[in-house]
């Protein structure tokens, strides 16, 4: 980057860049900020109200129970799978890549009513089979942790399959002719390689989770205290006319994505450095 | 004793074998497939399956419901619509972060970020504050058809500036200084030069981006009112019908969903493929 | 006989890398694969390694069946092209790497890898992390690695391709120099024939996945078993209908020497202390290359227009000239 010639400033240059700021700082930057002052208007107060509401406890509880076991599976699956796509042929290959990128455009609605559809207590493809053992799925947390898992599914497989591809297999060769075994190369040389690429999808699998709203609410039926996450919350507080409430909430899950990107941002440009 | 081989083994018409599978990965992908076809594929295929319980004519009836085909057209118009404004937006905004230099710039990186990170319903919120009731600016667009448009502007941000921004990063400026040399202006420079190059990322991101907005519901619920004939997209049309119990309808409606789904990633995969074998 | 390689042949779909290789290297030795890119030398270094399977045929290690046994059993040190160091571990942890997979003490790890840097003149780096070194000195770290685990053969994989001229030479005579001291029997592969002829105690001809010839540099160099091998490890012109090196052709400024082909001198290039010169035939014949020392120019006063009368050397390596063989 230090090698790139400077352009001259033409007023194209000053045009765009005003461009820009001004259409980021109207459709994001500014009403988020108002979330912010909307929180405060009355001091802590109202974060302190949430807080210490035990049904919102529960709620915010729940919603990091889901995001956290979430997040767990999408590591797992999706480094796993990043090594299967990057590293072996099978058949099939080309279509399972194409269709895992499926979750993140099928509407959060369609995600709930699909999981309803095989998961229902009622009369779902085997929800009731599973109800019969004693294994309740919708309507109760295992629903609410699938569809979570649903649409975050692609986010760690996103950030890994690139650095896997890139960083190539002459190191793991490398580590299995100085004789280690399949499971030593994977944990002593690949993992920590890709280590970076994992971090930055945990990270946004966990935003992504966190915030999850429309799959949960079809599949959560939304009951106080038990299966109400945190945007529900928001939600209802809102159409109850309980704005301040809602704000601060919503104010809670904005603060833990901000933060979350500006972690994801501060490693890349602390890596890029590198 | 390769003659022996070669006699026994015929010819692969093909350059990779079938598989390569060791026992480890083999029961890795045994697992994985499960799992994935547990979360995703069998209840996708539970959708499309109770909607072709319901025969053509059923699916036929549940799409073509006054109110139904009005959230359709009013979702497909207003994504088409966002769409098109990301592309140039979209275009111009990485243009900016890879070749401007001005201080600050590393907080716009961050805000690009923010509709990828933010609970959509957050997001919701956050837009109806700033055009509500109460807007500093005057500018009340909650419960309008607008606010559509201005729910999907700001969840389908990221996308298009997230696949221009590493291709304009690798264009070689050589490339662009070579053109002036033989006498091109700035602007047949980009449009002869940069941004045929760019075609296949703008396009991989305006699929996205499409996508991402025909199945849009958290970031509607606080800013569009769900008005029918007005601001109702087809998210809250299957959402109503699931609270309805009507299953068939719902299912018949995120069929159509899906399908449009499936073909913008069969664009994006022609399109990605195109791009790696010209590359 | 430390590697016995029978019968092994190789195909990547309708390619043939290897087509039924028979080869034995001896204990102790040092042994070139050369050939030009894409032969073959590369894949049969792997499938000794065990980094491929072939298709068919056996691969004896030290007397025992290694054709079936994984890379991990076979106690072979690998050095790859690009050097494969582990980014994240620094040169030391590199080097025990092998050796901590062994679950050897921590106290002998230690000093294994204090003894392996010193061999390799990389004490003062052994904190540093591979992106820290030069290319020579990766390529050093890895040997040291491979080393480390005490293999039974050292097998090296253009092992200074990715290196520039200078340092390259140094790494040849110093490979040279540690395989006298170490005395592990070594194979490594290269297109480069300078190399395999300065360093190699016998060298393996490869083209197209067959054994062109196998032999000492002297061997390979004096009495070349076809056009290929000659054509390969240097320089080859035609005199009339024998193939000979360049310098090996005499030549004289007036007629009466027998059996002699006439030409003039079309084009003199001098480079440091030799001349390259090109000669033009009677008849439709490509020009014969001459190259002499510039004193020996000088003597025989030639100039460009000067007539020539060119013979093979006496006692000169030459070949019957094929009659459909490109001249070099």
């Amino acid at each position: 980057m230090a090698e790139r010639h400077r352009y001259p400033k033409g007023p194209t240059t000053y045009v765009l860049r005003a461009l820009v700021v001004a259409y980021l700082a109207l459709l994001v930057a500014w009403p988020v900020a108002l979330v912010v002052t909307n929180t405060f208007e009355h001091g802590d107060e109202a974060l302190r109200t949430i807080l210490e509401d035990p049904d919102m406890q529960a709620a915010l509880r729940l919603t990091a129970v889901a995001a956290v076991v979430a997040t767990a599976i999408n590591t797992v699956f999706g480094v796993s799978v990043s090594l299967l796509l990057v590293r072996n042929q099978f058949p099939g290959k080309r279509a399972l890549s194409a269709l895992l990128d499926l979750p993140l455009s099928v509407s959060p609605i369609v995600v709930g009513l699909a999981l309803v559809l095989v998961y229902g207590g009622r009369n779902g493809w085997f929800g009731p089979s599973l109800e019969e053992s004693g294994f309740q799925v919708i309507f109760s947390t295992p629903g609410i942790i699938m569809a979570t898992a649903f649409v975050s599914l692609p986010l760690v497989i996103r950030e890994v399959v690139p650095v896997l591809q890139e960083l190539g297999t002459e190191q793991e060769q490398a580590a299995q002719s100085l004789g280690a075994s399949g499971w030593q190369t994977f944990w002593r040389i690949t993992l920590p390689s890709i280590k970076w690429a994992v971090i930055y999808g945990v990270v946004l699998t966990l935003a992504r989770s966190l915030g999850e709203f429309g799959a949960v609410k079809v599949v959560s039926g939304n009951i106080l205290g038990e299966t109400r996450t945190a945007t529900l919350a928001v939600e209802e507080k809102y159409l109850n006319f309980d704005q301040e409430g809602a704000y601060a909430i919503a104010f809670l899950l904005a603060s833990v994505s901000v933060l979350a990107i500006l972690v994801v941002f501060v490693l890349r440009s602390r890596e890029a450095r590198r | 004793m390769s003659v022996q081989i070669e006699e026994v083994r015929p010819a692969p018409t093909r350059r990779t074998p079938t598989h390569d599978l060791t026992r480890t990965s083999g029961i890795g992908l045994g697992v994985t497939m499960t799992w994935f076809s547990l979360l995703v594929l069998i209840p996708l295929a539970a959708v499309v399956t109770t909607a072709a319980a319901g025969g053509w004519g059923g699916f036929w009836r549940a799409v073509s419901n006054d109110q139904t085909a009005a959230a359709i057209r009013l979702t497909v118009t207003a994504a088409f619509g966002v769409t098109a404004v990301n592309v140039v937006i979209g275009t111009v905004i990485a243009w900016v972060l890879v070749r401007d230099r001005f201080p600050g710039k590393g907080m716009l990186e961050l805000v690009i970020d923010i509709p990828f990170a933010l609970p959509t319903i957050v997001a919701g919120l956050v837009l109806a504050s700033l055009y509500g009731n109460d807007s500093p600016l005057g500018l009340n667009l909650v419960n309008s058809g607008w606010s559509v448009y201005l729910a999907f502007l700001f969840v389908t941000l990221p996308f298009v500036v997230r696949t221009v921004q590493p291709v304009l990063e690798e264009l070689d400026q050589e490339i662009e200084e070579a053109a002036a040399s033989l006498g091109a202006s700035r602007f047949t420079t980009f449009r002869r030069i940069i941004l045929p190059a760019l075609t296949p990322a703008i396009a991989a991101g305006a699929a996205l981006s499409f996508a991402r907005a025909m199945g849009e519901y958290g970031s509607l619920v606080l800013l569009s009112g769900n008005l029918p004939f007005t601001s109702e997209v087809t998210s809250v049309r299957i959402l109503s019908a699931i609270e309805n119990d009507n299953r068939a309808t719902a299912a018949a409606i995120a069929t159509l969903l899906l399908l449009i789904s499936l073909l913008v990633i069969v664009v994006l995969d022609v399109i990605q493929r195109r791009v790696a074998s010209r590359g | 006989m430390s590697i016995d390689v029978s019968g092994v042949s190789k195909r990547y779909g309708d390619f043939v890398a290897l087509d039924n290789i028979n080869l034995t290297l001896p204990t102790g030795q040092l042994t070139a694969l050369l050939g030009p890119s894409g032969g073959g030398k590369t894949t049969l270094l792997r499938i000794i390694a065990g980094l491929e399977t072939p298709d068919g045929g056996s691969v004896v290690i030290e007397g025992n069946d290694a054709t079936r046994l994984p890379v991990q059993k076979r106690n072979v040190g690998f050095v790859f092209q690009h050097y494969a160091a582990f980014k994240h571990l620094s040169v030391a942890r590199n080097v025990a790497f092998g050796l901590e997979i062994r679950k050897r003490s921590k106290a002998d790890v230690k000093a294994k890898v204090e003894e392996l840097l010193a061999l390799v003149h990389l004490s003062q780096f052994a904190d540093r992390l591979p992106s820290q070194l030069s290319g020579g000195q990766r390529q050093r770290m890895a040997l040291a690695r491979a080393l480390a685990i005490e293999p039974t053969v050292l097998l090296l994989d253009e092992p200074f391709g990715a290196l520039d001229a200078k340092v390259r030479k140094e790494l040849r005579d110093w490979l040279r120099r540690l395989h006298d001291e170490v005395h592990v029997t070594t194979v490594f592969v290269t297109h480069d024939q300078e190399e395999a002829l300065e360093v190699a105690d016998e060298i393996v001809v490869i083209n197209e996945g067959r054994v062109e010839q196998v032999g000492t540099p002297d061997q390979l160099y004096d009495q070349p078993a076809n056009d290929f091998v000659m054509g390969f490890l240097g320089e080859v012109t035609t005199v009339g209908d024998v193939r000979v090196r360049p310098h090996d052709v005499e030549v004289a400024v007036a007629p009466g020497v027998p059996g002699a082909v006439t030409g003039t001198v079309r084009r003199m290039l001098r480079i440091g202390f030799e001349v390259r010169i090109s000669v033009a035939t009677e008849g439709d014949a490509p020009d014969v290359t001459v190259v002499m020392t510039r004193t020996h120019a000088r003597q025989l006063e030639l100039a460009e227009g000067t007539r020539v009368w060119l013979t093979p050397a006496a006692g000169a390596t030459t070949m019957a000239a094929a009659r459909d063989a490109v001249p070099a």
